[in-house]
């Protein structure tokens, strides 16, 4: 078992020192993403506690920071300079579809919110 | 009354009925007015316009006479202004009237009764004028209204002195007819009662045109009915009433006039009551009415031994002077003769009543006609008074029923070997229990008397039968049997086959009965065959009227119950903590060095780039409003505006910061 752990650890500090590598940018998402997650969890624990009934509202907050996460991954993914699918597509391009999905996402969210 | 200067002759007469007529009633003075109801009547009936004015001139004289005949108060305000309002009338010499004659009459009539100051010389002018209109005229209501006018201004206490009373009198003259009526002008032909009111010499010939109803109330009528000159009954008569009240005035002899048909009149103004217009009121109260004979009240009850009293007073309400009241006859119904015994009422002087004992009249219970005279104790009255010979009055007389030898059964046949008999004592509820067949009757006979001992016949006696099933029956029983009977055998039908216990209920009622009841009899069990295949339904029980129309039954209204809300702090100890990823991923933030040198450092791109995220926080804050308050409409047209503008905005500054990292790339 101590084996284990300290293998567990030596990965985890691969792990560590491999992400240091990422460019400062795709870090900012990384941290976007965590962000927009953890407050869907905390929304999520909420209604576990007081129950579900403005049904609406919860799926509104918790489709808004999952949705956020999701094209916030999609933005990452376009923006990451590894992924040669999108060499041609200019990170300023792939900000922009980003923001312009956001505004549709909130558009609808604002709308479900009642 | 005779007016100053003028040669005293008979024909003058005319004309000073004719002024007499109007300007001066002989009852002004009553000392009691009708009475209240009449007072509020008038006065709202006179109610003043803003301008205290009441209308025309005529509606004017009319409502300050009948206030001052009714002794209703008016405020010196009113006065004043009803003052100003004639003096006005007076003093315009042009009247824009067609009939100026009219006015000025009524204007001389209404400062008359209002005691208004006015100048003796606007009289003086009025006299004059008034003066040439007799002079032209050839209209018999000109004449009356300018020699009226006349007589009021003298009676102002000017001097007046109608120069040419010979051809005056002569222009009246012609206007009469040799059968009694009179003609308006020259020009008509018709002839008219109401004319003739106003100024006829040999008024009793008036009489005959008098009209009657069936009750002995009479009235005048015009003969002659033309559209525009119609007056109405009520004018018609009180007109009449009056020229023949004035023509008393001054006549030194008596009027030969039927006294049945004077009462006659009085009745038919009383009758009328309170009428709706204004013009009806002030005649009805104007017109001189006799003695009136009336019943305080019209029910008297052998139990209390109530007094028969007898009221008589004017027509408006004051005491008559002393007279004997004599009862005359008693007539049962059918007109037949009970006692024609007279019998004189006691006086009791306190209460202004006349009186007498019923008892000793020995009359039964039931409705009698009671004939009663009028006869006054100072001769000199019967010039004044009108008594109209008998007074018929209807009365009713009350008492107690006695109710004895009730008894029920069933019987078997006609014959009548009763089974079982029982005794009721009809004075309080009975619980006797019978029981039959449909081949039995029901008997039940009672004997009804009344307190002198005869046999009395209510209007309605009802037997109600009551099936459980609240299926009721009921028998009418005739007031002339002694024994009634119900033969189950014709009615097993009309029962609907229903057996079983039937309750039993008897009322017996009349107008004269004091003690009408309804006693419960007590039950019956009543066995009849089966019910047939093709035998009626009963009928379906009406609801219960009190159900029916009694509240209805409240309605709770189901709304969703409100989901259970979960604590205010715990909700907003949550919304408090989805800021801490926020606050974490700024602290992210700062960690990694994040910083904005990557900002446009040129006025026109940095314009651009910070008008690119003013535009995106725009678009969040409109659709933070979409949440708070507008519709989707509002907010997409918003945001079509916006999305142009962030899309240009954008663009640029999106390219700028493109075209910048490419060059770093070639660079």
């Amino acid at each position: 078992m101590p084996k284990a752990t300290s293998d567990a650890k030596l990965l985890i500090q691969s792990l560590g020192k491999a992400y240091a590598a990422t460019p400062t940018n795709l870090k900012i998402i990384d941290l976007y993403v965590v962000f927009a997650v953890a407050t869907a969890l905390i929304q999520v624990v909420y209604m576990g506690i007081v129950g579900s009934f403005p049904f609406n509202s919860f799926l509104s907050g918790v489709l808004s920071c999952i949705g956020t996460a999701v094209l916030a991954v999609c933005l990452r993914i376009q923006v990451n300079k590894d992924n040669k699918e999108f060499k041609d597509l200019p990170p300023e391009r792939a900000f922009a579809d980003f923001v312009l999905c956001n505004l549709v996402l909130h558009l609808v969210i604002m709308n479900f919110l009642g | 009354m005779a007016a100053g200067g003028l040669p005293s002759s008979a024909t003058l007469l005319l004309i000073i009925i004719l002024v007499a007529a109007v300007a001066v009633a002989p009852l002004a003075s009553a000392v009691r007015p009708v009475s209240d109801a009449h007072r509020s009547t008038a006065a709202e009936l006179f109610a003043a316009s803003p301008d205290g004015s009441f209308g025309d001139l005529e509606t004017t004289y009319e409502a300050v006479r009948t206030f001052q005949i009714l002794g209703v108060e008016k405020d010196k305000g009113l006065i004043g202004k009803a003052c100003k309002f004639a003096a006005e009338k007076l003093a315009s010499s042009s009247s824009s009237s067609s009939s100026p004659a009219k006015d000025l009459f009524h204007a001389v009539r209404i400062s008359g009764v209002l005691k208004c100051s006015v100048d003796s010389g606007v009289y003086d002018d009025v006299a004059t004028r008034l003066k040439a209109v007799i002079k032209d005229t050839n209209s018999l209501l000109e004449l009356y209204y300018s020699v009226g006018g006349l007589l009021s201004v003298k009676e102002q206490g000017r001097n007046v002195v109608l120069p040419d009373a010979d051809s005056t009198f002569h222009a009246i003259k012609a206007l009469s007819q040799s059968d009694g009526r009179w003609r308006y002008d020259t020009n008509s032909a018709e002839s008219s009662t109401f004319a003739a009111a106003v100024v006829k010499n040999d008024i009793v010939k008036l009489f005959d045109t008098i009209k009657s109803y069936d009750d002995g109330t009479f009235y005048f009528d015009e003969k002659h009915v033309d559209a525009t000159e119609y007056k109405g009954p009520i004018t018609t008569s009180a007109s009449v009433v009056r020229g023949v009240t004035s023509f008393g005035d001054v006549a030194s002899g008596k009027l030969n006039i039927p006294g049945e048909k004077v009462l006659g009149l009085a009745k038919f103004f009383l009758g009328i009551g309170l009428p709706g217009s204004a013009k009806d009121c002030f005649n009805q109260i104007e017109a001189f009415v006799p003695l009136i004979l009336s019943l305080p009240s019209k029910v008297f009850s052998l139990t209390s031994k109530d007094q028969l009293k007898v009221e008589v007073t004017t027509v408006f309400g004051s005491a008559a002077p002393p007279l004997r009241v004599n009862l005359v006859q008693v007539l049962g119904s059918g007109s037949k003769v009970i006692t024609t015994e007279t019998k004189e009422l006691q006086f009791d002087h306190d209460n202004n009543i006349h009186y007498l004992d019923i008892a000793p009249l020995k009359i039964d219970v039931g409705k009698y006609s009671l004939v009663f005279e009028i006869s006054l104790q100072e001769p000199e009255h019967e010039t004044v008074y009108a008594t109209g010979g008998r007074n018929t009055e209807t009365v009713f007389v009350t008492g107690l029923i006695k109710v004895d030898k009730a008894e029920t059964g069933i019987s078997d046949n006609d014959a009548g070997t009763v089974e079982s008999v029982q005794k009721i004592d009809l004075q309080k509820d009975a619980s006797i229990s019978l029981s039959a067949n449909h081949l039995q009757k029901l008997r039940l006979s009672f004997q009804l008397s009344t307190p002198l001992g005869n046999t009395f016949k209510p209007h309605q006696v009802f037997l109600k039968l009551k099936h459980e099933s609240k299926v009721e029956h009921l028998f009418v029983v005739p007031g002339s049997a002694r024994q009634f009977k119900i033969d189950f055998l014709g009615l097993v039908e009309k029962f609907y086959y229903l057996s079983g216990r039937y309750d039993l209920e008897l009322s017996v009622g009349d107008a004269a009965m004091e003690n009408s009841f309804l006693r419960a009899l007590g039950h019956l069990e009543l066995d009849l065959p089966e019910a047939p295949e093709k035998a009626p339904k009963p009928p379906a029980q009406a609801v219960d009227p009190f159900s029916k129309f009694g509240p209805k039954k409240e309605i709770s209204h189901i709304f969703r119950a409100p989901e259970k809300r979960p604590p205010k702090e715990l909700s907003f100890a949550f919304s408090g903590l989805t800021l801490i990823p926020f606050v974490g991923f700024l602290i992210g933030l700062m960690r990694l060095g994040v910083n904005l040198k990557n900002f446009p450092s040129l006025p026109a791109p940095s314009a651009f780039a910070s008008l690119f995220h003013a535009g995106i926080g725009a678009v969040l804050l409109l659709y933070v409003l979409f949440w708070i308050k507008l519709d989707l409409f509002t907010t997409l047209k918003y945001l079509s505006f916006l999305g142009v503008f962030l899309v240009f905005v954008g663009h640029r500054a999106l390219s700028y910061l493109s075209s910048t990292s490419s060059k770093q790339k070639t660079a």
